[in-house]
C-alpha cells in the first residue's frame, strides 16, 4: 500500500474529523492535509483520504479537481501563481507575467527543466489594492511586484 | 463628516490580533453579559434589526431579518456560516478584519450564534488566505483557552464552536448555497433557493450565512445599541411613512484602479462616491472615465454618474448599480473599455461551475466575442449578439454568476458605444499591457 498520514498529521486528522456532524464534510480539509506533506495529491493519497471518511476514491478525485489549489499533478518546488484579474492587470500583471517567463524561460503553464518552478496565473487574490502581486505556493504572498522585486525574490527562493 | 469607527478603529494596535490585547480595550466584555443572561437571543436579534445593519457580502439584506427567518421550535440543528471567502475582483477588505482584529469578529460570532440559538460555527476562509488563516486559527484557540468557546462558554452553560474551515480555490464558493455544498464535502456547486438555507442550509439544517464585516459590526452594536449605529449613515423616511433611502452605518471600502492611494478605508454611508475618491483615495490619477463601485459584478457608472451617486444602496440602484462588496475600481480615460470588458468575462468564463447551460456556454461565448473584438474583427452584429446572449442567460440559471457576468456586460455596452464600436476596425486598437491605449483617439474609418 502506498501513502498513509504521518503520526503528527493522523493526530491533526483525528481532530479535525470531530468538528463535522457528517464525516464527509472533514473531506476537503484532509486533501489539504494530504497536499502539505506530499506538495501534490497522488492517486494514492485520494485513495488514502477517501478511505479515512468512509469515501469512494473517485468522490475524491471529482472533489479535488473541482478545486484550483489541488495538484492532480507534481508542481515546481515553488509554484508562482501571479493575479491576472482587472485591478493587478491595471497596475502591470501581464508586464510581472512577461518577466516572470522570460527570467525563467518557460511559459505559464510550464515548470522549469530542474524542477524548481512552476509558473500559473490566478484570478484575484484578494489584493487588489497592493498589485501586482503574486503567491508562492499556495502560502506567501508578494504585493506591490516590481521586476526587480521579482528578481530578489526569485534569488531568495533556494 | 465625524463618525465613529466601528470597523478599523483597532487596525494600528500592535498585537491587535492577541487576545489580552483584544480585551484590555473591552473585547468580549459584551458577549460575557450577554451570554451570562443580561440579554435573550431575541433581544439581540431585535437590536441587530433595530441598527439597520444589511449584509456587506454582495447583496445588502437586513442581517436582523435574516437572523429572523430561521424557524422557530425546530428541533433541527442551528448553524452560523461566516462567509471569509472574499473572491469579488476588487474586494480586499475582509482580509483586513482576519488580519488585523479576529477577536471582533469572533465575539460577532459569538454573538450572532447565540442570537438563532447555534452551537456550532464555521468560518469558512477562502484557501488562498493561508496567512490570515492561521491568524485566525490562532485567535480561536485563545478564546477556547480563556472559556470564551467550547462547553460552556464564558461559564454560561451554553455551548458553541467554532470551526475555521479552508477553502481550496473557487471563486464561486463566495455564493452562499455553494459555499455550503463546499463545507459539506462537496464540488462547490450552487444549489436551487428555495429552500433557503434559513431552512434548509448546512446539512440540510436551519442556517445563517453573513459575511465576515458583517458579522464584525455586531459587537459594536449590541455594546453601543441598535439606535447609535442607526445614527451613523443615512437614513430617510418617505412620506408614505417608509424608508426611501436605508443606508445606516458604516462600511469598509477597498479602492484600486486609477486612484492615488489604494486601499482599505471605513466611511459612514451616504457620502458622495466622488468625496470618496478624493478625500480618502486620495484622487483620481489620470482623467477619469468610470469606475466599478463594488467589485466586478456591478455595473459600470461613467465619469458623470460617479460625480452625482452617492455611497447608499439606493443611490447606486438610482444609477442602475449595486453597492456589491465595497471593492472600487476607477478607470482612467487611456484605459479600454474593451480590454477591461475582456478581462473581466475572461473571469466569468473560468469561474463558471458549469451546472447550469446558459452561463457555462454564455459566458465563454461573450469572452470568445470579446476577445474577436479586441482584435479587431467585431461588428455590429457581434454587439448585438453579445446583449442577445446576456438576455438569454438571465433568470435561467441556478445562481447569480451569470448575473454578475451579463448586468455589466451590458452597462458597458449601453454606457460606453462608442468605444466598442470603435473597435470595427481592421487589427482594432493597440494597448499596451496595462490596457492603455497607445494611441488615443480612435483610427480614421472606425466610425460605422
Ligand atoms: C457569484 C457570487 C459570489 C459571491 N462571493 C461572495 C464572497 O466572496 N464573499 C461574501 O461574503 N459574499 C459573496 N457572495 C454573496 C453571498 O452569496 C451571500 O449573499 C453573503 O455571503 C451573505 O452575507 P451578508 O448578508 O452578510 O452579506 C457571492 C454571491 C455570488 C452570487
Ligand atoms: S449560474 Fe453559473 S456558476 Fe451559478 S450554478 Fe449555474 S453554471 Fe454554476
Ligand atoms: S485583482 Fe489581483 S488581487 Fe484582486
Amino acid at each position: 500500500m502506498g501513502y498513509s498520514f504521518s503520526p503528527e498529521t493522523k493526530e491533526k486528522f483525528d481532530v479535525l474529523v470531530t468538528r463535522y456532524p457528517e464525516k464527509k464534510a472533514a473531506l476537503i480539509p484532509t486533501l489539504w492535509l494530504a497536499q502539505e506533506e506530499l506538495g501534490w495529491l497522488p492517486p494514492e493519497a485520494l485513495a488514502y483520504c477517501a478511505e479515512l471518511l468512509d469515501l469512494a476514491p473517485s468522490k475524491a478525485l471529482s472533489v479535488a479537481s473541482f478545486y484550483t489549489m489541488f495538484n492532480l499533478k507534481p508542481v515546481g518546488r515553488y509554484k508562482i501563481e501571479v493575479c491576472r484579474t482587472l485591478s493587478c492587470a491595471l497596475c502591470g500583471a501581464f508586464e510581472i507575467l512577461d518577466h516572470l517567463e522570460n527570467r525563467l524561460g518557460i511559459r505559464v503553464g510550464e515548470t522549469t527543466p530542474d524542477g524548481k518552478f512552476t509558473l500559473m496565473t490566478q484570478e484575484c487574490l484578494a489584493s487588489c489594492g497592493t498589485g501586482p502581486m503574486m503567491q508562492v505556493n499556495g502560502k506567501r504572498y508578494f504585493e506591490s511586484l516590481t521586476p526587480q522585486r521579482v528578481d530578489e525574490i526569485l534569488n531568495s527562493l533556494a | 463628516m465625524s463618525f465613529p469607527k466601528i470597523l478599523s478603529a483597532n487596525w494600528g494596535v500592535p498585537d491587535n490580533h492577541h487576545i489580552n490585547v483584544a480585551m484590555s480595550r473591552g473585547q468580549y466584555d459584551v458577549a460575557r453579559e450577554v451570554l451570562g443572561g443580561a440579554r435573550t437571543p431575541d433581544d439581540i436579534t431585535a437590536e441587530v434589526k433595530k441598527s439597520g445593519l444589511r449584509g456587506r457580502g454582495g447583496a445588502g439584506f437586513p442581517a436582523g431579518m435574516k437572523w429572523g427567518f430561521l424557524p422557530k421550535n425546530d428541533p433541527r440543528p442551528r448553524y452560523l456560516v461566516i462567509n471569509a471567502d472574499e473572491s469579488e475582483p476588487g474586494t480586499y477588505k475582509d482580509r483586513r478584519i482576519l488580519e488585523n482584529d479576529p477577536h471582533m469578529l469572533i465575539e460577532g460570532c459569538i454573538l450572532a450564534s447565540y442570537a438563532i440559538q447555534a452551537h456550532a460555527c464555521y468560518i469558512y476562509v477562502r484557501g488562498e488566505f493561508w496567512h490570515q488563516q492561521s491568524i485566525l486559527r490562532q485567535a480561536v484557540q485563545e478564546a477556547y483557552h480563556k472559556g470564551f468557546l467550547g462547553k460552556n462558554c464564558f461559564g454560561s452553560g451554553y455551548h458553541l464552536d467554532i470551526t475555521v474551515h479552508s477553502g481550496a480555490g473557487a471563486y464561486i464558493c463566495g455564493e452562499e448555497t455553494a459555499l455550503l455544498t463546499s463545507l459539506e464535502g462537496e464540488r462547490g456547486y450552487p444549489r436551487l433557493k428555495p429552500p433557503f438555507p434559513a431552512t434548509h442550509g448546512l446539512f440540510q439544517c436551519p442556517t445563517v450565512v453573513n459575511n465576515v464585516e458583517t458579522i464584525a459590526n455586531v459587537p459594536w452594536i449590541v455594546r453601543h445599541g441598535g439606535d447609535a449605529y442607526s445614527q451613523i449613515g443615512k437614513y430617510v423616511v418617505g412620506p408614505d411613512g417608509r424608508p426611501q433611502v436605508d443606508s445606516r452605518g458604516t462600511r469598509l471600502m477597498c479602492a484600486s484602479g486609477a486612484i492615488n492611494k489604494p486601499g482599505v478605508h471605513e466611511i459612514p454611508l451616504g457620502i458622495g462616491l466622488m468625496e470618496y475618491i478624493d478625500e480618502y483615495c486620495g484622487g483620481v490619477k489620470g482623467e477619469l472615465k468610470a469606475a466599478i463601485p463594488g467589485g466586478s459584478s456591478c455595473p459600470i457608472l461613467t465619469a458623470d454618474e460617479v460625480r452625482s451617486v452617492e455611497m447608499t444602496y439606493e443611490s447606486m440602484a438610482k444609477h442602475g448599480t449595486m453597492f456589491g462588496s465595497g471593492g472600487l475600481i476607477v478607470l482612467e480615460q487611456q484605459t479600454s473599455l474593451v480590454w477591461v470588458l475582456h478581462n473581466l468575462l475572461r473571469f466569468y468564463s473560468h469561474e463558471s461551475c458549469g451546472q447550469c447551460t446558459p452561463c457555462r456556454e454564455g459566458t465563454d461565448w461573450l469572452y470568445k466575442i470579446l476577445g474577436r473584438m479586441l482584435q479587431g474583427k467585431g461588428t455590429e452584429d457581434d454587439l448585438r449578439e453579445v446583449l442577445d446572449i446576456a438576455d438569454n442567460m438571465e433568470g435561467r440559471t441556478i445562481c447569480a454568476l451569470a448575473a454578475a457576468a451579463t448586468m455589466p456586460t451590458r452597462s458597458y455596452i449601453q454606457k460606453f458605444r462608442e468605444e466598442f464600436v470603435s473597435y470595427f476596425v481592421k487589427g482594432g486598437r493597440p494597448v499596451d499591457r496595462r490596457g492603455r491605449y497607445l494611441h488615443p483617439v480612435a483610427p480614421v474609418g472606425a466610425a460605422v
